[in-house]
């Protein structure tokens, strides 16, 4: 840490942030991963560091024209206590629900864990299901970024150095619509995703219309996979359906080894993981109830 | 060039000079010499350095100190008042929830947290509540025990 010459600001306009973005300086929201990150040597922490954390404009969830605002400073925590997201975007409770600990979800942002980048990140999988779009703000502009363009790799976006997340966008859903993310944990806090999936099915007349399926922590970057989302389409979403879709993932999934996990054994738990997510979105779309989170209740805990 | 600035810790308002990159558990225990919270892990694992920032547990090993400025910072010297234990120690005590010590700051923080939020928690709530700080001696029963004494008052 290069503690000599670290400058820090702690602007309270977005204007503010933006210009000393485009001066050079890195932002820093809750801090859970960036600091973290530092000391495990993943990435020096910037020698200018730009703090947004005061920026309230940044932390409103809000229904729009088009859908649902979600401000990039809005903590997991919010996320977790928004009825309308519980209701219409369940899957991105089940995320926020088992990021970190009671701790990081008071801090940590959805803002910061997409740009984190991180392939294993809980909300990137029901994110991408929902056909979320980033948007990205500097001081000369602003663009929005579909979910599936974002990530370029591990710890890699496409934003330039000077673009500061601002919010991700959620599209309206279509009636009949809802969605799941489960992940294989091994501890019930603080803990990284081993496999996950995100899925989301819309059912009219007991067909699925509609289905998305995407992948955590089995590849360089999360990733929606085409084949398990056929496998889907036109099916009652039935258990012979999720497993063909749960198959179709194994098969796409590239994972690493690691000390979390053999290539091997994620291979095969991914199957298991996104056929629990497909049925459980499947029995939320028809009206089912599926606790929020997920995940622990799937894998028989109480 | 380290920021001259203050952190409010506890009700009281303590000028540092601090790094940029210095975290918030480095600033409160080297710099104003509050070594009640404890380095663990240092790494967001363990959850020996919790503190309450605006009533919020936070792990402060992996907090930039600057982002505390102008906050309200609570660490374990802050709960008791005088020599008057909080009910939550004095439960620690009785409930058999402390052996070598080390977790037990932060586990006061991340009990009192839970509370704040859900005064009547279940066994399971409070597992689950304090499953982000880990414990080597106890097994975790009588700091569970010690957290439900005090809620079911």
């Amino acid at each position: 840490m290069c503690e000599v010459t670290a400058t820090f600001a702690a602007p309270t306009t977005l204007a503010d942030v933006l210009a000393a973005m485009a001066a050079g300086a890195r932002p820093v929201a809750g801090g859970t991963d960036l600091v973290v990150g530092a000391r495990q040597g993943k990435k020096p922490l910037p020698p200018s560091l730009v703090a947004i954390h005061q920026l309230d404009e940044l932390r409103a969830i809000t229904l729009t024209t088009t859908g649902l605002r979600i401000g990039a400073l809005v903590s997991h925590e919010q996320i977790l206590a928004d009825a309308t997201i519980r209701a219409t975007y369940p899957a991105l409770a089940d995320a926020s629900a088992i990021v970190g600990s009671h701790a990081t979800r008071a801090h940590g942002t959805l803002g910061g864990n997409v740009m984190t980048a991180s392939p294993a990140m809980d909300t990137g999988s029901p994110l991408l299901c929902f056909g979320a779009i980033a948007i990205l703000q500097s001081s000369s502009g602003t663009r929005s970024v579909p979910m599936d363009e974002l990530w370029t790799g591990p710890g890699r976006t496409v934003a330039e150095p000077h673009e500061l997340l601002v919010a991700i966008d959620l599209p309206a859903l279509a009636p009949g619509t809802s969605s799941c993310y489960v992940r294989l944990e091994y501890r019930r806090q603080m803990e990284i995703a081993i496999v996950g999936t995100g899925a989301q099915v819309t059912i009219v007349d007991g067909v699925i219309t509609d289905a998305r399926v995407a992948m955590t922590a089995v590849s360089a970057t999360i990733r929606r996979i085409a084949a398990a989302e056929q496998a889907l389409v036109g099916t009652s979403g039935d258990r012979a359906a999720a497993d063909a879709a749960g198959a179709a993932v194994s098969e796409a999934c590239a994972p690493i080894s690691d000390v979390r996990g053999s290539e091997t054994y994620r291979r095969a738990m991914v199957g298991v993981i996104a056929r629990r997510a497909i049925q459980s979105a499947v029995t939320r779309a028809t009206g089912g109830t599926v606790p929020i989170p997920a995940s622990p209740a799937l894998h028989g805990a109480s | 060039m380290k920021n001259e600035t203050s952190l409010t810790v506890n009700g009281m308002t303590y000028p540092v000079a601090i790094d940029s990159h210095a975290t918030l558990l480095r600033a409160v225990r080297d710099d104003i010499g509050l070594t009640g919270t404890k380095e663990g892990c240092d790494d967001s694992e363990c959850g020996a350095c919790m503190m309450l920032i605006d009533g919020k547990p936070v792990n402060s090993c992996s907090y930039l100190a600057m982002q505390a400025v102008g906050r309200s910072l609570t660490t374990v010297e802050g709960l008791a008042s005088g020599d008057d234990l909080a009910p939550l120690q004095q439960a620690f005590l009785t409930a058999g929830g402390v052996q070598c010590g080390f977790c037990t700051p932060g586990m006061l923080i991340s009990a009192t947290a839970l509370l704040a939020a859900n005064p009547h928690p279940t066994e399971e709530e409070v597992r689950i509540g304090l499953s982000g700080n880990l414990c080597r001696c106890t097994g975790y029963d009588g700091i569970v025990k010690a957290v439900l004494q005090v809620s079911s008052k």
